[in-house]
């Protein structure tokens, strides 16, 4: 099982959980699984074209999908996908 | 009858190798990248009043202990010298029968015999006698040191924000001996800040926080100059405000000024280390621009507000902008030293109930609407924008 990391802002949306195990072979699959178990983060993942919205980054361990093959990533057993959101608390 | 400390000298001399001068001269200007290592062994205060260039200083009573940070590989060619080659002979004896060193040589007539050549000569700024008790761990520290801690001296840093995460960052720049801290922030003291923004006092609620923070600052060490700025950061006043500065700490509690703040420092080249906190999460960057990417780069459009928190209030455990802070803090001293690697290119995450850090690789977004840009290129009216940003915050009340 993957293990996904889940930011601040979207805990709410998974009963507060940090972070919820997964399964899928790719980014995308882990993702949508994601949003099928906890409907609340779909539009917070996904705009209405299906793709990631941009203002979501997410890493596969440390690397940017963006940069790999986005959705399409595959995923091992041992992964860790993290997922974030800008954040601008300072005060 | 045992030999007086003259003949002990000369007897030495005659062991170990010595060199003229003028070999020490040739050898450290030919640039085919085997200088040998210089090292003065005199006292602090006769290296302050002038030493040769590019030489390192290690004092004969820490020799020992010290010369492994100055020469660490033990088969590159050390020179040492002194006032007038004495104590760099005897330096050099120990260096070669007791550390190992394989080849070690003593400047005949130390810096008298190279200034009579008429040879070039360092005097570096020193610090007083009172900074050299203040920053003495820091001189003890080989990646800071007098050069360092001078720097920190000369260094001015602005801080955006004198509340959660600029608290922190300011005790500590300002205890490290950081000359100039500029300080922006428009708000007053209030009780609620106390939980966290330990810059502040019960006795300066109501204070406004850039007076409150200088009176901190102040009471610290006052090497520090403090400058104020009791404004809200704006596109009218940006500029302004942040050119000179050689480092800026972001902890603004929102996106529209930290989209402002990433285009103006990218058109001005200056780095900025950036912290944001919510609940018990933290993450830190720094954005060095055209050297790493920018903050445009990592979040090229801001969430929407509900995925915003910063619009509204939000809880934030006490203690997290202080760890938060103080890694920036630590980031601002290793840019201005040069010691290290600043966190460029990398954002840290830290959650403090599970107590652990991810570090995720960030890169220069080559399509990047700012930084994939010459700085000149960058207008004014483009500074800040992004698609209706305040109508959404105004949206979520």
């Amino acid at each position: 099982m993957a293990t996904i990391k889940i930011p601040p802002v979207l805990r709410p949306s998974v009963g507060g959980e940090r972070e919820v195990a997964a399964t899928g072979a790719s980014v995308g699959e882990l993702l949508h699984g994601l949003a099928e178990q906890h409907p609340a983060t779909q539009s917070q993942l996904f705009g209405a074209d299906g793709n990631l919205n941009r203002y979501v980054n997410v890493y596969l361990n440390d690397e940017d999908v963006r940069v790999l093959d986005g959705l399409d990533t595959p995923v091992g057993e041992s992964d860790t996908l993290v997922i974030l959101p800008a954040m601008a608390g300072g005060a | 009858m045992s030999p007086s400390g003259a003949e002990v000298i000369r007897s030495i001399k005659g062991q170990i190798q010595e060199v003229d001068p003028a070999d020490v001269q040739a050898a450290l200007a030919s640039d085919n990248g085997d200088a040998p290592i210089l090292v003065d062994v005199r006292e602090s205060d006769e290296w302050e009043a002038g030493h040769v260039p590019g030489a390192t200083h290690v004092a004969r009573g820490f020799l020992e202990s010290r010369i492994e940070s100055a020469a660490p590989d033990r088969s590159r060619r050390v020179v040492l010298y002194c006032a007038s080659g004495n104590r760099s002979a005897l330096a050099a004896h120990t260096l070669t029968e007791m550390l190992g060193y394989e080849d070690v040589a003593s400047m005949r007539g130390g810096i008298t015999l190279w200034k009579d050549r008429g040879y070039d000569v360092r005097t570096p700024r020193a610090l007083t006698r009172e900074q050299r008790e203040r920053y003495g761990r820091h001189l003890l520290l080989p990646e800071i040191g007098t050069e360092g801690q001078l720097a920190l001296l000369d260094a001015k840093v602005l801080l955006l924000g004198a509340g959660g995460l600029g608290s922190p960052v300011g005790l500590y720049l300002a205890a490290a001996g950081v000359g100039t801290l500029g300080l922006v922030d428009d708000d007053v003291v209030d009780l609620s800040n106390l939980q966290r923004q330990v810059l502040h006092t019960t006795g300066r609620v109501g204070t406004p926080k850039v007076d409150s923070a200088e009176q901190a600052i102040g009471d610290l060490n006052p090497d520090v100059k403090v400058v104020k700025y009791p404004v809200r950061l704006g596109a009218s006043n940006i500029m302004e405000i942040i050119e000179g500065y050689d480092v800026i700490v972001d902890g603004v509690d929102n996106f529209p000024t930290r989209y402002l703040l990433n285009d103006a420092t990218v058109r001005l080249g200056i780095p900025v280390v950036s912290a944001s906190i919510l609940g018990f999460d933290g993450q830190i960057s720094v954005f060095k621009p055209y050297d790493g990417p920018c903050y445009r780069c990592l979040y090229p459009v801001p969430p929407p507000a509900e995925l915003a928190p910063s619009c509204g209030a939000n809880g934030v455990l006490g203690v997290l902008p202080g760890v938060m802070g103080l890694l920036q803090a630590v980031e601002v001293i290793k840019l201005v030293t040069g010691a290290g690697d600043p966190l460029v290119g990398r954002l840290l995450l830290y959650e403090a109930l599970s107590t652990s850090f991810t570090e995720l690789k960030v890169r220069r977004d080559p399509e990047c609407p700012i930084c994939s840009r010459p700085p000149e290129d960058i207008s004014d009216d483009e500074m800040g924008v992004f698609p209706d940003y305040e109508a959404f915050c105004a949206a979520a009340g």
